[in-house]
């Protein structure tokens, strides 16, 4: 597989390439921990949801969790990845307070999940596809809670065992774009599977950045590792700091120097977290507490027959079905919400075959249109799906306009109500009794001789009438009637 | 009273059940020969008012008819063993005045049964160690002594104060764990019964760790019978420990007893080793010929890879344990040595709280696992540790039914004399117990003879994968035939 080029950076002496991969932290959701049936619910009171072998107590023994196993296997499948029927948990040793054991069961040299890939959609319709190198388990740490005593630090052991996917990407990502959109697209895929909820804000997902630059068709350059980045912003900012930093070294003369780097939003930088010399050494071996973990094809093939439908099928679904266009269709798969909202709607037409494609417009450009402008998203959207169905099924039967559509959503958005209700009290079902309409194009014609006269020398000039038309009859005209009739009156 | 403290567990069952005497006075007997040999340093807790209330609750029981296997026979419990409530320590400085919240798997099965507590037993540091010197609370004395000597004499260890409580009649039986023969060597040294069960017969969960890949509970009793009796209550699988193996557990003691005519015994050529005491020789011969007497068939057998597995040993088993005492930082629980930061708080601590002997096997395990030397060390190990298995495997594949082999080198030893200026001399008393440790196989030690200085000697037999029975057959025989041998009191 080859990577998609990216967009190249200038440099003083010429264009220069980006090279980054990706290590994403991904918290597996699951009821209890990865080795303990502790709760591994957000928020509870510090070390509320700790048991003895997340304490790491004298003679405690984890014991796998097959759930968390269910979901690392479906999520490679979801990522289109070999499973590895039989895998290993390593130690991986090094001293810190927010770790008991002293080790992290991780997989070091097996992992459950090998080699995969996502495809990534980029600016203009642009796919790239991005490889995976594996994924694997493994625990989460505690937290340091430093600001409770002035000589002291706390720990809280409530994540403390906590089941992480580490999925690892090949070096295939060329740009900010491609990496934010590959974050992006891993993490819907993940919220899709239920393996995880992609929540960054509470450390969910956050990934390692790992970034060289080289020039065009060059050797690989020297990488830093950008830690623990919980943004998919803050990605694009690092990665374009980071590889201009890098770029300024070397044509200065300089070299990169292998380290591991942090991002401070604030200041827009990265800056050296520790050097080479200060890295660990591990020493992985093979935890002997715990036994391979092995499983059959079929306990694979169950958990495959069993995945819901993935936002690719989902698009193409979209595409092939309802003549969505395939911009349209990928803005409504992005989200595993919105997409849900959206087939809620579909769900709730008269419809689907021939309104599909309206319900699409509706969805994106008026209810996500205004949400975002409310700051609001789609859990706590003030029209729900039977209200936006039925709008969408009073437009396709021709009951009103899409004009009067748009004050019909106005009117749910603030009051609420039925909508079918709200037109039939409000009076603003579409006219499309032509000898009404014909009395108010009489009317306006004879009232408007210099303009009947325009018209027939300028047919566009017929659009004058449409509107005089509408405005009389508060835009309740069937659109198509009066412009039927106003053709043959005006002879054009 | 003292006469209850001699009786076996087997005879104690019976006198129990026929209500001639209670639990209670046999307790009171065991809590009153601690008192008496507490220059032993066997025991670094009593329990005697958790054991009287034990033993009430077990002579109710008895009463109704109700009481289990080994209701109300008082035991002494290894320190390694979590008991909930009652102070755990592996006998190191580290973890303080810890006490667990929880009880191990093997003791909690032994309590489901009836059996009562004295108190907690004294070892190596952690069980690192053969001569019971490592611990914190200082070395054990076995209740043998060289004729007309009055130099105290190491129980062996780790399982130091479990071997010497039994063969000093302090307790009726004694858990104990075995990681490189840890049961087997303090049971030979003190003319006890010890067996290692099958890698994965007894649950780990709330046992100290150690090595986690060697470690394996089992107990210390004076008669083949008691072992086999006490070990059909620790065993089991237990799905807190994925490495317990969900097997049925077998009546143990029917084995005892049962014929053993026309095994296949292995005699391992490579145990021969250059410089062996000709005592130790001969009292292999004489197993040997006890076996074939009672109808069983000698074969010599190869075991090749013997000779790596003492050096292949002392990287796996070190290699675990820097890792497993990582948990020992001063944070959570035990020992804390404050600091400055947080380095000075983790450097304080493990300096202060680890002996000599377990801060070098940490520094050793960690040197093994080290990038640029994992390979060479720990995964070579391991490559050994594989064929060694296979050198089992293939003698076992030949039709024979179990290995005879001396228990240790020597007999015991004085306090102090080995171990001083060169580790690896320690390290040699376990040369023919390791490889049942890396081969994941049982092995059982019994009281065979003694020495030129009256000190006794023991065999060792090593059977097939949860295939306790047959050593349990075999070495009764060995008992029938060797006799039982008590050290004369001085304490």
């Amino acid at each position: 597989m080859t990577a998609t080029s990216g967009k190249l950076l200038k440099g003083a002496t010429g264009d220069w390439e980006v090279v980054i991969g990706m290590e994403v932290h991904a918290q597996v959701t699951s009821k209890s921990k990865l080795f303990s049936g502790a709760s591994t619910a957000f928020g509870g009171e510090p070390n509320s949801h700790v048991s003895l072998v997340d304490a790491a107590m004298p003679g405690m023994l984890p014991v796998i969790n097959e759930e968390c196993v269910k979901q690392a296997v479906r999520t490679g499948l979801g990522l289109n990845a070999k499973i590895n029927l039989r895998s290993v948990f390593d130690r991986k040793n090094y001293f810190y307070p927010d770790l008991p054991q002293g080790y992290q069961i991780s997989q070091h040299k097996s992992p459950v999940v090998g080699e995969g890939e996502v495809t990534v959609e980029l600016d203009g319709g642009k796919t790239a596809t991005i490889g995976i190198e594996r994924l694997h388990l493994e625990q989460d740490a505690g937290k340091l809670v430093h600001d409770q005593s002035p000589t002291m630090s706390f720990v809280d052991l409530n994540r403390s065992g906590v089941a992480l996917m580490e999925i690892v990407s090949k070096p295939d990502v060329r740009d900010a774009e491609q990496a934010k959109a590959y974050v992006t697209k891993l993490r819907s895929i993940l919220r899709y599977l239920g393996t995880c909820d992609g929540d960054m804000e509470k450390g969910n997902l956050r990934a390692d950045v790992n970034v060289s630059v080289r020039k065009v068709g060059g050797p690989l350059g020297t990488r830093c590792e950008i830690k623990n980045m919980n943004s998919i912003n803050f990605i694009g900012q690092a990665i374009e700091y980071e590889a201009r930093r890098q770029i300024e070294i070397i044509e200065d003369g300089g070299a990169i120097e292998q380290e591991t780097r942090l991002f401070d939003p604030n200041k827009g930088e990265t800056r050296s977290m520790r050097s080479k010399e200060e890295a660990h050494d591990y020493r992985y071996f093979p935890d002997p507490d715990l036994l391979p973990l092995e499983f059959s094809q079929s306990f694979v093939d169950e958990l495959k027959a069993g995945l819901p439908e993935l936002p690719d099928q989902k698009r193409a679904r979209f595409v092939a079905d309802l003549g969505l266009s395939p911009y349209d269709a990928s803005v409504l798969v992005a989200e595993r919400e919105s997409a849900d909202f959206y087939e809620t709607v579909l769900g709730k037409l008269g419809s689907a075959k021939r309104d599909g494609k309206v319900a699409a417009n509706w969805v994106i450009n008026e209810l996500f249109g205004r949400l975002n402008k409310e700051g609001k998203d789609i859990a706590t959207s003030p029209v729900s799906a039977a209200q936006l169905a039925a709008i969408v099924d009073l437009i396709g039967e021709g009951t009103i306009s899409g004009k009067i559509a748009k004050d019909l959503f106005e009117i749910v958005w603030q009051d609420g109500g039925d909508p079918k209700r709200l037109v039939e009290e409000r009076g603003m079902k579409q006219v499309t009794d032509v000898s009404a309409i014909e009395k108010v194009v009489d009317d306006i014609v004879a009232a408007n001789p210099d303009k009947v006269e325009q018209a027939k020398a300028k047919p566009a000039a017929i659009q004058w009438f449409v509107g005089q038309v509408m405005k009389s009859t508060g835009g309740k005209a069937d659109p198509k009637a009066v412009n039927a009739l106003l053709k043959s009156k005006l002879g054009v | 009273m003292t006469d209850f403290t001699s009786l076996t567990i087997a005879e104690a069952r019976d006198g129990l059940a026929n209500k001639s005497f209670t639990s209670l006075e046999l307790t009171d007997a065991h809590l009153k020969a601690i008192e008496d040999a507490r220059a032993l340093n066997a025991f670094v807790l009593e329990t005697p008012d958790k054991a009287r209330d034990m033993a009430r609750e077990a002579d109710g029981k008895i009463g109704k008819g109700e009481g289990g296997p080994l209701a109300g026979i008082p035991l002494g419990i290894k320190d390694l063993f979590a008991t909930k409530g009652v102070r755990t320590t592996a006998c190191s400085k580290i973890l303080d005045d810890f006490v667990p919240t929880y009880e191990s798997t093997v003791t909690s099965q032994l309590w489901r049964d009836g059996a009562v507590m004295l108190g907690k037993l004294n070892n190596d540091e952690f069980a690192m160690g053969s001569s019971n010197e490592t611990s914190c609370f200082g070395p054990v004395a076995n209740p043998w002594r060289r004729e007309g000597s009055n130099t105290n004499l190491v129980p062996g260890g780790s399982s130091g104060g479990s071997a010497s409580a039994v063969a000093a009649l302090l307790c009726m039986g004694a858990t104990a764990t075995d990681t490189g023969g840890s049961i087997r060597q303090p049971a030979a040294f003190t003319a006890t019964v010890g067996i290692k069960p099958t890698y994965g017969r007894c649950s780990r969960w709330g046992i100290v760790a150690f090595a986690s890949s060697l470690d394996q509970a089992g107990p210390i009793g004076r008669t083949v019978r008691d072992s086999a009796i006490l070990l059909r209550s620790m065993a089991g699988y237990d799905p807190k420990d994925t490495t317990s193996v969900d097997t049925p557990v077998p009546d143990y003691e029917a084995a005892i007893g049962k014929s053993v005519k026309g095994m296949k015994i292995g005699i391992p050529k490579e145990y021969r080793l250059d410089g062996m005491p000709t005592e130790i020789e001969k009292l292999w011969s004489e197993g040997a010929a006890w076996l074939k007497a009672a109808g069983a068939e000698l074969v010599e057998v190869s075991l090749p890879y013997t000779k790596y597995a003492l050096p292949a040993y002392y990287i796996v088993a070190p290699a675990e344990a820097s890792s497993n005492l990582a948990r020992y930082d001063g944070v959570r629980y035990g020992l804390r040595v404050p600091g400055r930061s947080i380095g000075e708080m983790y450097e304080g601590t493990r300096a202060a709280g680890f002996g000599a002997e377990v801060r070098r096997r940490v520094m050793i395990g960690t040197y093994v696992l080290s990038a640029g030397y994992y390979d060479a060390y720990y995964l070579r190990a391991q490559k050994v540790r594989t064929l060694i298995k296979k050198d089992f495997e293939d003698c076992f594949a030949k039709g024979v039914n179990a290995i005879l082999t001396p228990a240790t080198p020597s007999a015991a030893f004085g306090v102090g004399e080995k171990g001083g200026a060169d580790p690896i001399e320690m390290y040699l008393n376990d040369i023919f117990t390791v490889t049942v440790n890396m081969a994941g196989l049982p092995g059982i030690a019994v009281p065979a003879g003694k020495d030129a200085q009256g000190l006794p000697l023991a065999l060792q037999l090593i059977g097939k994968p949860f295939d306790e029975d047959t050593l349990f057959s075999l070495g009764e025989v060995i008992e029938q035939a060797a006799g039982r041998f008590t050290p004369a009191r001085w304490w």
